[in-house]
């Protein structure tokens, strides 16, 4: 892994989240600094700021994209008790020239009486629909019924938690097997207070959401929370952000016909690792679920991987080395232009650091020239001295296997 | 299998502070990181706000390289398609032929990248150029040798053959060293004469080894005689024909009778005077002292145990080749530590498939290499009988990987689809996940990705397709695209939506646009009731444009008559109908104008009481009384004139 670029925010304060849009082609930042940025990506890869305006009142947690079958939508929620959506408008086409674009905020939902910590929208199968959860321990899902009129939204369910939430995530399964589900999580520290992880499930006799199980194991806070894409899986894999991380594995039972209350679900403990050795701010999956990635108060991003036996084994760690960023022009034009190598990752090169000393191994068996590749005349250019550097322990691709 | 504890890979990133908490997202082959905060802890006014993409994968980012992923693709869809039901025997020369065929496409990527870090200007680009010929190197040395050992499986004594020509290809330093010394002017004095005839015995070359040693023999016509014996000893030495009619056991007779006859040369000092053609005679005799003094020329372990086989063991069988290997490598290496490749190598002189993929897949930097291996050595049934519970789960494993790999590029995900295809248990599912994210930058690309989805029944992608499609066209006002879009995607809901706008359009321009699109719905216009309408009210225009009026006037009717007009518009319709009601000819019959007096009735007295709650415009109802005025003037005109023209003509 090497950084590929830096791009420079210029938040004026805290970043608190970033969100890439479905396609990888935008993302959108929010900050304590109360506004919210988007950002294009050109086709050379370098990211511009397209759009940057002020939000809410207050801190902005928490900025995510709806999927692209409703438009161009964010929503974000913030320390200011409300959740806004935005949809971005097609502007002028002077507006377009200098490459902006205009939002324009769709609605605010007020309805909470404190800070609103998390908004996700719901699978695109559902419709368009936000959960929001806030620290007064109610989650509220909010639907818009006309997707061409996002000024209309609905607040369809209040659900109490009791505890203190901060961090929702919705099942994404869209089997027909599987009612709507979300899970939230409550960062409370009081450990007497059971459970800190619920998991509601919507009924469509009642048409209600009830909590189908409370995960009594996750007694610490919980900060972050999310669940894996099913793929085609009975069984959904949750990912916790508490004092360490775990996986869950959620597996629906067998119900009868003639009960009408939520699946039951067996909760399995998947894995536990306290390797951050501190809280655990972040646990977020790529797209088919084969890494999890988590960050603590350790400074590290941690990446997660099983191997095909389902074995999860940490398999790379990021983190911040102090060191200041050469040509802080936001965009090193270098960056951009480094083609794969594998000895020297180019960050290091880069930076004009000495190339890590950490297991990388340079096999010094036999000369390219012996291996015929090398004309003498056209002078050997395998690596210094003609050392035959061959390969570089890499082991972000390698862990599985153990 | 043991447990090894590998330590994570540890990526530094600049412009965090260390023990800084990071934020980050998941990306298309990416992941961005960003240094924050605990939210209690309040604002700091740090605008250190930089957010660092982070990368993966690189290799996929370098042209040349991209030409191993596109061929190699094309050789694994060749193999998926061999027949299960082939007898296993008629199945191995395809397996070897395919093989070769990567090996082959490996050897190009390798002359390519050489030529590249030749001619780069940029020592540092030189550099990685460099770097990754070094890796296709060893990976197609240690692809080579799984070819012999596992894929071609050569039984006694072919082995040997195949794995001098294993060395012969890897090694191929001495025939540079040879041209050198030939193109001298007097070969027999150069410098390095004597290290390539040792080369060219060491690999069992003896007809090029003779001919070089001719060279010596015309200057020391002294030594002529001693010549003319190692020559004779040169030219008889047996090698196993496996073609031929010889048995094994056959041709290890006639190896001894030669090996004793060269002993006794040796004992009886026939080379003694001869420092250089001693040493020669000692190596046929498989002297592993000598052996070793050659160290510099050999090179490697592996070099070392197939010369030492070719002179002590030609018959050596499969099963036994890891006892040779291990002792071969302990000799060669004295005290050393022995790298990756060497552990690799041994691996596969020892026939542990499943750890010589695993050893590679830690060595090596891509999945490339290791997907492309399993997924032939499972098809030549090698994993499952070597572990039973690993087979196709570890192809398929690193198959997904590889391929999810290749999606992140904006042009190598189209050979990654083929590679999901080729997985049973998971590709479907991974590639539903993956091609939804590919970006539709342009209609000809969506149109790209939507083949591939309608191609695999993937339904639901379709439809997903199509209507992030037609909403980016309703975006930007882009009627027809976006109806088209939506009729694709069977989303009734947004195609009455954008009909209702291409109404809208034309109440308003009086024009419609799309024409194309519109006159050729066929039958798709059923998919919603307005879009029904907007086909069928465009035929009418069209059969009204033609003169064909009395249709048109009949299709205007059925328009309102069978409700397929929304109430909405029938005073257009209705105004539609003025021109008709107006014609010199009778067109509405007395009959139907009954019908549209009705339909004028039902929509004034709709509008009546719609009028009485809203309070519009006195100015805007002036304009409908007159036109409603006007109508109902126009069709008691038409009655008479219906009701005069069909009394005529029934009389």
């Amino acid at each position: 892994m090497f950084v590929a670029r830096s791009i420079a925010a210029d938040h004026k304060d805290l970043i608190h989240d970033v969100s890439y849009d479905f396609h990888g082609r935008r993302m959108a930042t929010c900050s304590s600094d109360q506004s919210v940025k988007v950002w294009d990506k050109s086709e050379n890869g370098e990211w511009h700021c397209t759009a940057s305006w002020k939000t809410h009142s207050g801190s902005v947690w928490r900025v995510t994209w709806a999927h692209p079958e409703f438009g161009q939508v964010l929503a974000s929620c913030s320390f200011d008790r409300t959740a806004a959506v935005w949809e971005e408008i097609v502007g002028e086409s002077n507006d377009k020239q200098r490459g902006l674009s205009h939002w324009i905020k769709r609605t605010t939902l007020v309805d909470s009486r404190t800070s609103v910590t998390d908004v996700k929208f719901a699978p695109k199968h559902m419709g368009l629909m936000l959960a929001t959860c806030s620290a007064d321990g109610v989650v509220r899902i909010y639907e818009a019924p006309d997707v061409m009129n996002l000024s209309q939204w609905s607040l369809q369910h209040e659900i109490s938690c009791k505890l203190s939430c901060s961090c929702i995530s919705w099942n994404p399964s869209s089997s027909r097997a599987h009612p709507p589900m979300f899970a939230v999580g409550s960062d409370d520290s009081n450990v007497t207070y059971g459970g800190k992880v619920q998991i509601y499930e919507y009924n469509e006799n009642t048409r209600k959401y009830s909590k189908a199980e409370t995960l009594m194991t996750v007694t610490d806070a919980v900060h972050d929370i999310a669940f894996a894409p099913n793929l085609g899986r009975s069984f959904h894999v949750l990912a916790i952000a508490t004092k360490d991380v775990r996986i869950f594995k959620l597996v629906p039972l067998r119900r009868e016909s003639t009960t009408t209350g939520p699946t039951k679900l067996e909760v399995q403990i998947v894995a536990q690792f306290d390797n951050h050795n501190s809280q655990v701010w972040r646990v977020s999956w790529n797209i088919t679920s084969t890494l999890l990635a988590s960050s603590g108060d350790d400074g590290c991003v941690r990446l997660w991987k099983a191997n095909y036996m389902d074995n999860w084994k940490c398999t790379g760690i990021l983190k911040g080395d102090g060191s200041p960023l050469t040509g802080s022009s936001g965009q090193p034009s270098a960056m951009s232009t480094v083609v794969g190598s594998s000895i020297q990752t180019s960050q290091n090169a880069l930076n004009g650091m000495s190339p890590p000393t950490d297991k990388a191994v340079g096999l010094t068996l036999t000369r390219c020239k012996e291996l015929g590749f090398c004309p003498p005349a056209a002078g050997c250019v395998c690596g210094a001295g003609g050392v035959f550097l061959l390969m570089h322990v890499k082991r972000d691709v390698s862990t599985y296997l153990m | 299998m043991e447990e090894v504890d590998v330590e994570p890979v540890v990526t530094n990133i600049s412009g965090i502070r260390p023990g800084k908490r990071m934020g980050f997202a998941w990306g298309p082959g990416d992941i961005l990181v960003y240094e924050t905060q605990n939210k209690a802890s309040g604002p700091t006014g740090s605008g250190c706000a930089f957010i660092h993409v982070v990368r993966k994968d690189e290799d996929i980012y370098s042209p040349i390289l991209r030409k191993l992923f596109n061929e190699s693709h094309h050789i694994f869809v060749g193999l998926q398609t061999i027949k299960d039901d082939l007898p296993s025997k008629s199945k191995k020369p395809q397996f070897v032929s395919i093989s070769r065929n990567y090996r082959s496409v490996i050897r190009a990527c390798m002359e390519e990248l050489q030529q590249a870090a030749v001619s780069a200007n940029d020592t540092d680009m030189a550099t990685q150029y460099g770097n990754q010929v070094s890796i296709l190197l060893a990976i197609e040395l240690i692809w080579n040798l799984c070819e012999v050992l596992f894929i071609d499986a050569a039984p006694a004594g072919s082995l040997l053959l195949h794995l001098l020509d294993w060395v012969r290809l890897h090694k191929s330093d001495v025939d540079e060293k040879a041209k050198g010394v030939l193109q001298s002017d007097s070969p027999a004095e150069h410098r390095d004469y004597w290290d390539v005839v040792l080369s060219y015995v060491l690999q069992g070359r003896l007809e090029d080894t003779r001919k070089m040693l001719m060279k010596q023999a015309m200057l020391q016509p002294a030594a002529k005689s001693m010549y003319k014996l190692m020559d004779s000893l040169l030219s008889k030495m047996p090698f196993y024909n496996p073609g031929g009619t010889q048995t094994l056991t056959e041709f290890d007779v006639k190896w001894r009778n030669w090996h004793e006859e060269v002993d006794r040369y040796l004992k009886d000092n026939s080379f003694a005077s001869n420092q250089h053609l001693e040493v020669i005679c000692k190596i046929l005799l498989g002297d592993e002292d000598v052996l070793l003094e050659h160290k510099e020329l050999l090179s490697t372990w592996y070099y070392f145990l197939i010369t030492r086989l070719l002179y002590c063991h030609p018959t050596v069988k499969p099963t036994e080749l890891h006892y040779y290997a291990q002792s071969s490598m302990m000799m060669f290496l004295d005290s050393g530590v022995p790298e990756p490749l060497d552990s690799i190598l041994l691996a596969a002189f020892e026939f542990d498939i499943h750890q010589v993929i695993k050893d590679c897949s830690i060595a090596l930097n891509n999945w490339w290499f290791v997907a492309h291996l399993t997924d032939l050595l499972d098809h030549c049934k090698l994993l499952q009988s070597h572990n039973l519970h690993f087979g196709s789960n570890l192809r398929e494993f690193l198959l997904l990987e590889y391929a999810s790999g290749l999606f992140t590029h904006h042009s190598l995900w189209q050979c990654a689809v083929d590679y999901f295809d080729h997985c049973p248990e998971f590709g479907r599912v991974y590639l539903e996940l993956q091609i939804e994210r590919v970006p539709l930058d342009t209609e000809r690309k969506a149109l790209k990705v939507l083949r591939i989805c309608e191609e695999r029944q993937m339904s639901e992608q379709v439809r997903s397709i199509c209507k992030i499609m037609a909403m980016r066209a309703v975006r930007n006002n882009r009627l027809g695209s976006a109806l088209s879009w939506s009729i694709r995607a069977k989303d009734a809901a947004f195609a009455t939506l954008i009909s209702e706008r291409f109404l809208q359009d034309y109440c308003a321009k009086g024009t419609f646009s799309d024409l194309d699109l519109i006159d050729n719905l066929g039958s798709t216009m059923l998919l919603s009731d307005r879009l029904t309408f907007l086909g069928k009210y465009r035929e009418f225009h069209k059969l009204y444009g033609e003169k064909c009026f009395s249709d048109a006037a009949k299709l205007l009717l059925s328009l309102m008559t069978a409700k397929i007009a929304p109430q909405s518009f029938w005073m257009t319709l209705l105004t539609d109908a003025l021109p008709l009601l107006e014609q010199k000819e009778v067109i509405f019959s007395a009959e139907q104008t009954y019908e549209l007096m009705y339909c004028l009735e039902e929509l004034t007295s709709s509008l009546i009481t719609a009028a009485s709650g809203s309070g519009r415009p006195m100015q805007e109802e002036d304009v409908e009384v007159t036109k409603v005025e006007m109508l109902r003037l126009a069709l008691a005109r038409n009655l008479a004139s219906a009701i005069v023209k069909e009394g005529t003509m029934q009389t």
